[in-house]
């Protein structure tokens, strides 16, 4: 089910301050994080974000397309090598 | 023949029925569409008048989205999942289930017909 519209986007906190502080400075740096739920705001834009995947963070260069989307959905937590015995996909990785 | 948007509709239906032979217009969209020009639900397609086929044209061409446009829109969207790199867009790439149904078993629609694998070789001594 969709999220209400009434609470508006989920931003976490501390990483949407993190992000206008980068903003502000005009830097622009990795920031790690584990908020996978944070929703993706305007002001990301631009910004290199380490997304955790419950093992290690995957960086996301965040562009306009992504606005609206969830960080997680950009760091895959699962890796698929393939069936046995299918020999072409496991020399892929 | 009622020619609608570059598609031929069953001539002995009933216009809300007919009218879904469009792609991109369902039940909602035909009752609202028939309502709207003051056409009954239930008036047979070949008893259209030429008059009717106009206002359906009409609203049709300035309200709704449909065939090739809509295709290629819906296309669009896809391709843009695709290439920001997103959990669904990697699930369109791999032609698997997107909204999170199981794999295990079923998703034949996406994964096309049944591909049996050989059995795998059993450890002798």
């Amino acid at each position: 089910m969709a999220r209400s519209l009434k609470k508006g986007p989920f931003i976490d906190p501390k990483l949407e301050r993190k992000v206008l502080r980068l903003n502000e400075g005009g830097t622009k740096r990795l920031v790690k994080t584990w908020a996978r739920r944070s929703m993706i705001s305007p002001d990301f834009v631009g910004h290199t974000v380490a997304v955790h995947n419950g093992n290690k963070f995957i960086p996301v260069y965040v562009t306009e397309n992504m606005v609206g989307h969830k960080l997680g959905e950009f760091s895959p937590t699962r890796t698929f090598r393939g069936h046995a015995g299918n020999r072409k996909d496991a020399k892929k990785r | 023949m009622a020619r609608i948007a570059g598609v031929d509709l069953p001539r002995n239906k009933r216009g809300v029925i007919g009218l879904t032979y469009i792609f991109g217009i369902g039940r909602t969209t035909s009752t609202s569409i028939l309502e709207k020009a003051g056409i009954s639900e239930d008036k047979r397609v070949k008893d259209w008048t030429e008059e009717d086929v106009v206002k359906i044209r009409r609203i049709i061409n300035d309200e709704f989205k449909v065939e090739g446009q809509l295709r290629s829109e819906v296309q669009l969207s896809i391709k843009r999942l695709m290439d920001i790199g997103c959990y669904r867009g990697l699930r369109h790439r791999k032609g698997l289930p997107v909204r999170g149904q199981r794999t295990r078993t079923n998703a034949r629609t996406r994964k096309g017909r049944k591909k049996t694998v050989a059995n795998k070789k059993k450890v002798t001594k």
